[in-house]
């Protein structure tokens, strides 16, 4: 099991999402991943998009300050 | 034993995708969707940008109906592959700057692409006849199938009763009675057929998915061309142009004026790329200038930023012309009158 981060900031959805993919094909069930993302959509497209893959959506933190949310994933079987 | 005949589906987001992979899954078909971003999808963007939009719920349609349907969907970054559709498009422009009918083509010819290497056996996509002007007619429906190199593995379940026979119908994987014979713009036998399935929420059609049927962005993405001379375009300048007011003053350089909190805000990312103006006197919105100013033009493009300031009818706005090489330097201006501004600076 590994941890690992994304940085999609700046990116609007599906932008967020896309890169969310492909990060995640690289990955063993298990890891986690971590995206940082500016859009506020990516809150509700990642879990989205995660809950149809069968990944697991651990956290997701706001930053008031920054105006930005962390994403954490846990990788599922394929 | 029976082989798993595996279909993927071109997933919009709207209703009649929806239907289409439903009709599908019905038929014992394993279904995956696919979903392509040219850049232009109006899904998401302005909602993420305009403050007044992110107090509206906000889901990707297309994943939403994966999710309502029970299937993957894989989500394609096609970018840089589009620029060819959109600048070269063999069968000409829609209304707009909209080259639907090649779209087509190469969405369904990706798609066909996908399937080869992830071993799956036909294409379907929502597609009626009589549907849409450029490329959902009966003519340019066959030249989707044609051009894709999809040909008799591409499916329309919606419509496929008005069509020829396709592979999987006369290969026994899919019933030519268990699908449809829509025809036509009417959305009441889709709709009928959402009931019957149990679909009570779907995305309405509202005036397309793609921003380059839009009039007013088809107009400013022209006007983005002939400004450089080049119809060649890299990602910041199609999402700029979703935002702002965009006035261009001169042929060679442009104003691209927040018009609220959150365009600003995005904005504010790309202040390293250009040149830009803030207000220091009162409120006002960030204006980034796109192309090279000339000296000459600064007094010009301060008074347009301090019209659009909380303070543009009075006498004197103090701005802040920011340059990419670090140089700061304020300036007092007279605002803009609004009559002082040819329209045709608007684009």
């Amino acid at each position: 099991m590994s941890q690992h981060t994304l940085d999609a900031r700046r990116l609007l959805c599906p932008l967020p999402v896309i890169r969310t993919q492909n990060a995640a094909k690289k990955l063993k069930p298990g890891d986690t991943l971590a995206v940082t993302c500016s859009d506020p959509g990516a809150e509700s497209d990642i879990p989205a998009w995660s809950r149809i893959h069968g990944h697991k959506v651990l956290e997701i933190k706001h930053d008031r300050d920054t105006d930005e949310l962390v994403i954490t994933i846990e990788i599922g079987e394929a | 034993m029976t082989k798993q005949r595996k279909a993927v589906a071109l997933i919009s987001g709207g209703l009649d995708s929806l239907l289409a992979a439903k009709v599908m899954l019905e038929q014992g078909i394993h279904v995956e969707g696919i979903n392509f971003f040219t850049g232009f999808c109006v899904e998401g963007h302005t909602h993420a940008i305009r403050k007044k939009d992110r107090e509206k719920p906000k889901r990707n349609n297309a994943l939403w109906s994966a999710e309502q349907l029970g299937i993957k969907l894989h989500i394609i970054d096609v970018i840089d592959e589009y620029k060819d559709v959109l600048i070269n498009p063999k069968y000409g422009y829609g209304a707009n700057m909209n080259p639907c009918l090649d779209c087509k083509c190469f969405m369904v010819s990706k798609a066909r692409q996908w399937a080869e290497e992830n071993d799956f056996d036909f294409i379907i996509t929502g597609e009626v006849v009589g549907q849409r002007p450029m490329s959902q007619r009966r003519d340019t429906m066959n030249i989707v199938s044609r051009d894709s190199g999809a040909a008799d593995i591409l499916v329309r379940p919606l419509c496929a009763k008005n069509l020829p026979a396709t592979k999987p119908e006369t290969e026994g994987w899919i019933s030519r009675d268990k699908m449809y014979d829509f025809n036509g713009r009417g959305r009441k036998p889709q709709m009928a057929l959402a009931n019957e399935f149990g679909f009570t929420d779907y995305a309405q059609p509202a005036g397309g998915c793609c921003f380059l049927t839009d009039e007013s962005y088809a107009k400013k993405l022209v006007d983005l061309w002939d400004a450089r001379s080049s119809r060649e375009y890299e990602m910041d300048d199609i999402m700029l142009l979703k935002v702002g007011r965009h006035i261009r003053p001169k042929p060679y350089f442009k104003l691209i004026v927040g018009r609220e909190d959150g365009e600003n805000r995005f904005m504010n990312g790309y202040r390293k790329q250009f040149d830009y103006i803030t207000t220091v006197s009162c409120p006002g919105p960030l204006v980034l200038i796109d192309g090279e100013m000339q000296a000459e033009d600064v007094e010009i493009a301060t008074r347009l930023a301090a019209r659009f300031s909380k303070d543009k009818n009075s006498d004197a706005v103090t701005v802040c012309l920011h340059l990419r090489d670090g140089t700061e330097k304020e300036l007092t201006v007279t605002p803009l009158r609004n009559e002082q501004i040819p329209q045709e600076w608007y684009v």
